[in-house]
Order: C-alpha cells, then sequence, then structure tokens
C-alpha cells in the first residue's frame, strides 16, 4: 500500500525532528505527564473521602480513566495536523500546498507531524490502567486482551474523527475551533468515568451522537466480565467499537466537503 | 492542440464587510454585510507546448486567481479550462502530478529538514521511480549547483539558496509545466540571474512549459517571450514584450552635456521633442524616433551647438508597464 | 506612578476590542468551559448521590465552588505573558531597558491586564449562564448561588483583590524564570500541573487528606482558587477568613519583593552579558 508507506516514511521524519531536540521533548512530555498524574491525584483523594462512586470502586474507575487516556493521546499523537490545521493551513493559505501535491489532503495531514510528547498522557493512562489491574484482580485472558485492543481501535478512530470534524470546521471559521474542545478534552473527560454514572441525557449523547461509550464503556464491561447496570443485551457489547470506525468515516466524508467548499471560494 | 486552454473563466468571491471602530465591532456581532468582488471577468486565452508566458499585472487584477485556477486548488465561478486535456479542479490529484508550482514567498520544503531529504521525501509524494529519481535529482543539483546545500536544513539557507532549491524540487517529477509565482522577490542579483539561467535552460532545453508570475520587468525582458497582462480582471494585452513596449512609450530619452550652458533648442525646429529637464550644462529631453530617428536628432543639435557628451537610453520598465496601466484604468484596486 | 496605569488601560480596552472581533472564539471559549463545568457537577453529584455525610463540603458547595473556578480560570498563572516569551525567543529582552518605566511595575501591570481582561468576559457570561440561566430554567440547585450573608460578599471582594494581585505576582515570577533561564519552554510547561493542584482548581482542598490541611492553605497557591472560593459559600467565615486573607496577601508581598528582587539580577546580568 503505497500511501501506508508514504506514512511510514512522513513519521520516521517527523520522529527524527523532534528527537533532535531532546531537552524540549523530554521537558513537555514530562509537563504532559503532570498535568494529567495531578488530575487522577484529584481522583484518588475523592475516593479516600466517598469510598465509591455509584458502587464503583477505586481501582474499577482507574481502569476506564486508564483507558481513556490511552486512547486519546493516542489519537492526538496522531491528528495533529488536523488539530492545527486552521491556525497552520487555513489562516496562512499553506493548505493550497497540500492541494498541489498528488495526495489526499487527509494523507497529508496525517503526516504532518506524529506528536511524540503526547507519551506524557499515555504514560499516565498506562499507569492508572496497571493500578486499575492491580486493584481490581483484572483477567488477562486472550479474550480480554482482544477486547481491549479492540476498544483501543476503535476509540483512536474515534478520536481521530473528532478532531478531523475540528479541521472541517476550520473552513467556515478559524476563530471558534475551541469549541470542539468540547468533544475531544471533553468527551475525554466523561470517558473517564463510568458512563452509568451520568443523567440519561448525557449518557445516550456520548452513546449515540459521540459514540464515546462504545469504545471505553461497553467494551471495558466485557473484558471486566462484567453485565452492563443499564441493562444492554450481552450480545451487543463486544460489537460497540465499530461504531468509533463508523464516526471516522463519517467525518472524513464531511472533511470531503470541507476541501471542495474551500476550492470553490478560495482561501 | 495548445497544451493550455482557458476561456471565458470567470471568478466572483464574497467578502464580509465590518464598519470600523468599537460601535461597528458590536454591530458586526448582530448583523454581517456581504461584498462581491469580482476578482475575473471573463478570461480567455492558449498556450502551446514549450512556450514561455510572463504574465503580469497590477495588485489585485486577478493574476493569482488564475494561477489558482489553473493549478486546481479554486473553482472558477463560470468558463472552461483545460490543461492537457484535464480539467484541474476537477481532476486535481492527476493534474497536479503534472505540474511543479513556486511561491517566491513560501516555500514547500520542510524548514527543519536537509534539503536532500525533503527531495527524498517528495519523491516518495509524487511516486517517482527511484533510478528515475536519482537520474533528475543529479541532473538538478548539477544545473543549479546545489551540492553544497544538500545537507543544510532549509531553514539555514538564503533566500537565493531557498529559491535554487525550491525550483529543482519543483522539477523533481518531471513537470510538463512549470508556475512560478515571483520567484525573484527579494533576491540580490546573482541569485536572479542564476534563477533566469535556470528557468532558460529548464524552457529552452527541456521544453518544460513555463508560467511565469512577476513583478519584476527584468524578468520579463530576460525570459519572456509572450506577456499577458492582466487588469481588472479582465486581459489588456496579449502579446510579445517589444510589442507592449512600442505600443505604449513610443519614447526615448537623450541626456547632452553642453559646453557652454544648456540652450534653448526651439529656434531649431525638432518635431516631437520635449525638454524634460535642464540644469546648468546638462539637458534632458524626450523624443519620439518614429518621428525623428537618434541621428539626425543628434546632428541637427550638434550642427547648432557644441556639445560634450550625449548619451541616449529608453525610459525605465517600470514606467513602460506603470504608464500601460494608467492608460488603460487599470491602476491598483 | 501615573504612567504605570495608563499602560494598563490602554493593554486592557485593546484586549476588549480584540474579544468583540473575534465574537465567534469568545462564544466557543465558553461553551468549553461550561461543558467541563457540568461533568465536573456530574461526578461530584454520583459521589454525592453515595452519602454525603461527614464530607467537608456539601454538594451545593462543591457545585458553587465549580462554577467559580471556570469563571476566574484565567487568573491562574499557567503561563509566562508571551510578549516576554516572544522576546526570550528573539534575544530581545534587555531591550525591556529602553523603556522610561520600571521593569517590574510594567511587567506586572501588563500581567494584571491580561488576565483580568481575559476573565471579565468570561466571568460575566459564567455568572449569566450559572446564576441565571439554569435557574430560569428550573436548574437553580445546580447553579451557582450568591454569597449566603453579606459579610461573606464583603470578604469575598478582597479576598478576589487578593487572588489578582497574587495571579500577577506569580505570572511576573514565571516571566523572571523564562527570561533567567533563557528559554521560554520549562516555565510554561511545568507551572499547570503545580498550580492547578496547590491552588484547588483540580479539587477543592478540603477534600485532601486531613493531614496534609495545614501546609495546604498556608501555601501560596491557595490564596488563588480555595481561600477565596471557601470565602464565598462561607465556608471560611469571620476571624478564619481574615486570617487567610491576611495570609494571601502577606503572599502577595513576598512574590512580588521575590520578583523584584530577582527580575533585578537578571537584568543587571543581561546588561552585562547581553542580550
Amino acid at each position: 500500500m503505497d500511501a501506508l508507506r508514504l506514512y511510514g516514511r512522513y513519521a520516521a521524519v517527523s520522529i527524527r525532528s523532534q528527537l533532535a531536540y531532546p531537552g524540549s521533548f523530554l521537558l513537555m512530555s514530562c509537563g504532559q505527564f503532570l498535568v494529567t498524574v495531578t488530575e487522577f491525584v484529584g481522583v484518588w483523594a475523592l475516593f479516600q473521602r466517598f469510598g465509591h462512586i455509584q458502587g464503583w470502586r477505586v481501582g474499577e474507575v482507574a481502569l476506564f480513566y486508564g483507558l481513556a487516556s490511552v486512547i486519546f493521546s493516542v489519537a492526538d499523537a496522531v491528528t495533529r495536523g488536523f488539530d492545527v490545521f486552521g491556525s497552520v493551513f487555513v489562516k496562512t493559505g499553506n493548505f493550497d500546498r497540500l492541494l498541489l501535491r498528488p495526495r489526499t489532503s487527509a494523507l497529508q495531514l496525517l503526516g504532518y507531524e506524529l506528536r511524540l510528547t503526547r507519551i506524557g498522557r499515555l504514560a499516565q493512562g498506562l499507569i492508572v490502567f496497571g493500578i486499575g489491574v492491580h486493584l481490581t484482580g483484572f483477567a488477562w485472558t486472550p479474550a480480554s486482551a482482544a477486547l481491549l485492543a479492540w476498544a483501543l481501535a476503535g476509540g483512536t478512530a474515534l478520536f481521530s474523527g473528532l478532531f478531523v470534524c475540528q479541521a472541517t470546521l476550520a473552513f467556515w471559521t478559524v476563530e471558534s475551533l475551541e469549541a470542539m474542545n468540547v468533544l475531544t478534552y471533553g468527551g475525554e473527560a466523561a470517558a473517564e468515568y463510568p458512563l452509568n454514572i451520568y443523567a440519561s441525557w448525557f449518557r445516550d449523547f456520548l452513546i449515540f451522537v459521540v459514540p464515546i461509550a462504545c469504545v471505553t464503556y461497553f467494551p471495558l464491561l466485557v473484558a471486566m466480565g462484567r453485565a452492563d447496570p443499564l441493562g444492554t443485551p450481552a450480545w451487543a457489547l463486544p460489537l460497540t467499537p465499530m461504531a468509533g470506525f463508523v464516526f471516522l468515516g463519517l467525518s472524513l466524508w464531511i472533511w470531503g466537503f470541507g476541501v471542495r467548499r474551500y476550492t470553490s471560494t478560495g482561501s | 492542440m495548445p497544451q493550455i486552454l482557458v476561456e471565458g473563466l470567470a471568478k466572483t468571491y464574497r467578502v464580509a464587510e465590518r464598519d470600523p471602530g468599537t460601535w461597528g465591532a458590536v454591530r458586526g456581532l448582530v448583523r454581517r454585510r456581504w461584498r462581491t468582488i469580482e476578482a475575473l471577468k471573463g478570461v480567455s486565452f492558449s498556450l502551446e507546448a514549450g512556450e514561455l508566458l510572463g504574465f503580469i499585472g497590477p495588485n489585485g487584477a486577478g493574476k493569482s486567481t488564475t494561477i489558482k485556477i489553473l493549478s486546481g486548488i479554486l473553482q472558477p465561478s463560470e468558463g472552461r479550462c483545460e490543461v492537457d486535456g484535464l480539467t484541474p479542479w476537477r481532476d486535481r490529484i492527476r493534474h497536479v502530478a503534472r505540474i511543479g508550482v513556486v511561491f517566491g514567498q513560501r516555500t514547500q520544503l520542510w524548514w527543519d529538514l536537509p534539503v536532500i531529504e525533503g527531495f527524498d521525501l517528495l519523491r516518495d509524494i509524487y511516486s517517482v521511480p527511484p533510478d528515475r529519481y536519482r537520474r533528475i535529482r543529479d541532473e538538478l543539483v548539477g544545473l543549479m549547483r546545489l551540492e553544497k546545500l544538500l545537507d543544510q536544513p532549509v531553514r539555514q539557507l538564503s533566500l537565493g539558496q531557498r529559491m535554487r532549491c525550491e525550483i529543482a524540487a519543483a522539477m523533481l517529477h518531471e513537470p510538463s509545466i512549470l508556475f512560478l509565482d515571483e520567484p525573484t522577490i527579494g533576491l540580490d542579483a546573482p541569485s536572479k540571474l542564476a534563477v533566469r539561467d535556470f528557468v532558460r535552460v529548464l524552457n529552452k532545453e527541456r521544453g518544460v512549459t513555463v508560467i511565469l508570475t512577476t513583478h519584476d520587468m527584468h524578468d520579463i525582458e530576460a525570459l519572456a517571450q509572450r506577456v499577458i497582462v492582466i487588469g481588472n480582471g479582465t486581459i489588456l494585452a496579449d502579446s510579445p514584450f517589444e510589442t507592449l513596449r512600442q505600443g505604449v512609450l513610443a519614447e526615448r530619452r537623450m541626456f547632452i552635456d553642453f559646453e557652454a550652458d544648456a540652450p534653448d533648442l526651439a529656434g531649431l525646429g525638432l518635431p516631437g521633442v520635449i525638454v524634460h529637464g535642464r540644469d546648468g550644462r546638462a539637458l534632458e529631453l524626450a523624443f519620439d524616433p518614429g518621428v525623428i530617428a537618434a541621428p539626425q536628432l543628434i546632428s541637427r543639435i550638434t550642427a547648432a551647438h557644441a556639445v560634450a557628451d550625449i548619451h541616449v537610453d529608453e525610459p525605465a520598465i517600470e514606467e513602460v508597464i506603470a504608464r500601460f496601466y494608467d492608460l488603460h484604468g487599470a491602476g491598483e484596486a | 506612578m501615573a504612567d504605570v496605569f495608563r499602560p494598563y488601560i490602554a493593554v486592557l480596552a485593546a484586549r476588549f476590542q480584540l474579544m468583540l472581533q473575534y465574537r465567534a472564539a469568545a462564544l466557543a471559549g465558553f461553551a468549553t468551559q461550561c461543558w467541563f463545568g457540568v461533568i465536573r457537577i456530574l461526578v461530584f453529584a454520583a459521589f454525592y448521590a453515595g452519602g454525603a455525610a461527614g464530607q467537608p463540603l456539601s454538594l451545593r458547595d462543591a457545585v458553587t465552588y465549580t462554577w467559580l473556578g471556570q469563571a476566574f480560570l484565567a487568573f491562574l498563572p499557567w503561563n509566562a505573558d508571551p510578549d516576554v516569551a516572544d522576546m526570550v525567543r528573539t534575544g530581545a529582552v534587555a531591550y525591556e531597558r529602553l523603556r522610561p518605566v520600571d521593569t517590574y511595575a510594567w511587567w506586572y501591570a501588563r500581567a494584571l491586564a491580561w488576565s483580568t481582561a481575559r476573565v471579565l468576559p468570561r466571568a460575566a457570561l459564567m455568572v449569566a449562564f450559572a446564576s441565571v440561566l439554569l435557574p430560569l430554567a428550573g436548574l437553580g440547585k445546580w447553579g451557582l448561588p450568591p454569597p449566603p450573608t453579606w459579610s461573606a460578599a464583603g470578604l469575598f471582594a478582597l479576598s478576589a483583590a487578593g487572588m489578582i494581585l497574587l495571579s500577577a505576582a506569580l505570572t511576573v515570577i514565571l516571566n523572571v524564570i523564562m527570561a533567567a533561564s533563557m528559554s521560554d519552554r520549562g516555565a510554561n510547561t511545568l507551572a499547570a500541573p503545580f498550580v492547578n493542584l496547590f491552588s484547588g482548581m483540580i479539587i477543592p482542598l478540603a477534600f485532601f487528606p486531613d493531614t496534609l490541611r495545614p501546609f495546604l492553605r498556608a501555601q501560596p497557591l491557595a490564596g488563588l482558587v480555595d481561600i477565596p472560593f471557601s470565602i464565598y459559600f462561607a465556608g471560611l467565615t469571620g476571624t478564619d477568613a481574615l486570617g487567610a486573607i491576611a495570609l494571601q496577601f502577606l503572599w502577595v508581598v513576598v512574590l512580588v519583593l521575590l520578583g523584584r528582587w530577582w527580575l533585578g539580577a537578571v537584568m543587571g546580568r543581561l546588561q552585562i552579558q547581553g542580550g
């Protein structure tokens, strides 16, 4: 697959140029690690006070929390090009340069940067998940590992789709892109806790509109060997990460519209 | 069969308008006004393979709009355009694989990467077979003398060095058409000459069709066989450069140093001669070579007065073009 | 001294103009913050549903705390002044000495202007949303109530002033760190996690283990979030509140003096070394 090979080259170039400044890289990774770790410290303190949240203990919540962090950090690392699309490409007119290359703009944006500093949040997510595994006695079987990998893939697709949507917004307005943080960072924050603690309108939103629950809550329930307290049928649960791929597909389709509009109205 | 065919190209933009000042900003919160701009009002021309076209016009005239449409990154509101049989904006990926574009102001190379790595990445983006790539790359590097620059990151290069690398980079995939947008802007004299030489070789020896947009009229003089002038969204002229010059300023200047104080030439009855300046012994006059040839004018003056030195010149090219814009009411929008 | 105020007012006015222009951005940022507030409140509600007995704050207080946090978010000294960052990057910090003003006061005034200009519109919108809109929609108990007593309100005003002054002093310290390290990275990257945790932005300091209480309440960052908000919902009252406010202002004085001394040292070094 020629496109895959090209992405590999983009990634290699990006990694080399980031590691050329090792001091800066370490500093920013540490900074991100600390920011995310301190947030979990707050969660931990709340559990010391309250003991549990709607029946979930801190170890179980740590599983959800860690998975959400890992998924988000991978998607965040890979879609940097889409994240900065408005300021780096639209405002400056540099998007023209991408259109002048015989490749899809989406592939080029994907290759723009593989942001290694996101390893800070990734490390935090893995540690927190590890704590959760330790505290709950999580059973590592081929099935549960596969399910987690499947959830990770679907989750990365979903959050990448959200960043693609954010970039598509930039075709219309470069200034209000911050609103998408509601869904990207806000979505990650919401996914940190098991879904059933939220009010029903919020839950429905996270299942049917931006299917974050489908890539964290449901698959993790299956991996933990639990039934859904909300009563979703057991057969449906393992299939849910599919929603992440569907979402990404839709996002890319809408992105295409955005590109067409850009070429018809000019920058 | 022309390689590039443009027919009736038109493009209209809508731009939001805001009243100035704080009150206008507040009102802008509630309601927006729109203004339509007609960037192109019907442009038509055609280009055969291997031509070198100079594309000039005042700022805001519609040059970049035309180039963007030709390169496929902008759709026109009306009109037809075909490049090598493809419609640029519809067959974008196939079309851009066959063209090279150089922007004078912006680089397409990666800022932190050594030049050679940027070239290699372009090879992968354009899917150039490795053997062909090596051959072309070495030819271009030799042609532009880029050997010493290859290992340096682009951000460390001077503007002139960067522009030479840019043009080489644009040619790596052997496009049949090259768009150059202000390639010599900000360059020092030797770099300008190097760039012009390079473009001339590409066009004359390799048959690359070149469309050159520039404000530097010396570029045009040095390179363009044919010139299109765009003003106010329409084509004002489409002809060889000399024809353009003759049509606008059939005028030459003569600078005379007299032995004594510069005299009044009225009594000599010289037709179509206008005195532009007089300063002590120096005299500047303008004349139309069609009305009286330079040799005749010189002999008539020297017969009547003692002359120390004479110097004949053409008005600056910028003056020719500025006069042309003026004549057609095409000054800066 | 009046010279120091004039640029402050000018910067404030310019910021407002800029913000009116980028109205979409302002609204988007506001919506984002409302959303994060909502998520935090939902999480608190779920925790409290398991039993509110013996908690250092009531749910109502936690909700109040959350909304106040979103309203005053821009006062958190996460970053140094971006213009100073630019100066450090281009090596032009020494040129600040060319201005006929006291450099520390100049930077302090800029920090004040920068943070106040960002907070005022955001706080106004937050109050409109959480104090007016939510109650109108029948969700009053999830909104932002006014302070329960007049004394709480008055003490809050004092404490808020302390918060603002403290924020500016810390921002200037970040500026100095940046200028001293000649790099625009370090200060910006590492400040946020410490500020968030110790100010009480992540969770109210009262939720931390009781053994840590004295230390947490005494450290300077508490005056950025925890102290003023606790005073607002009368978690801190009377002499305790006055004591906390005094502590805030004490830290302001300490940090200003520290900042002035340190800036002088850094500038002196730059004058000798150059840029």
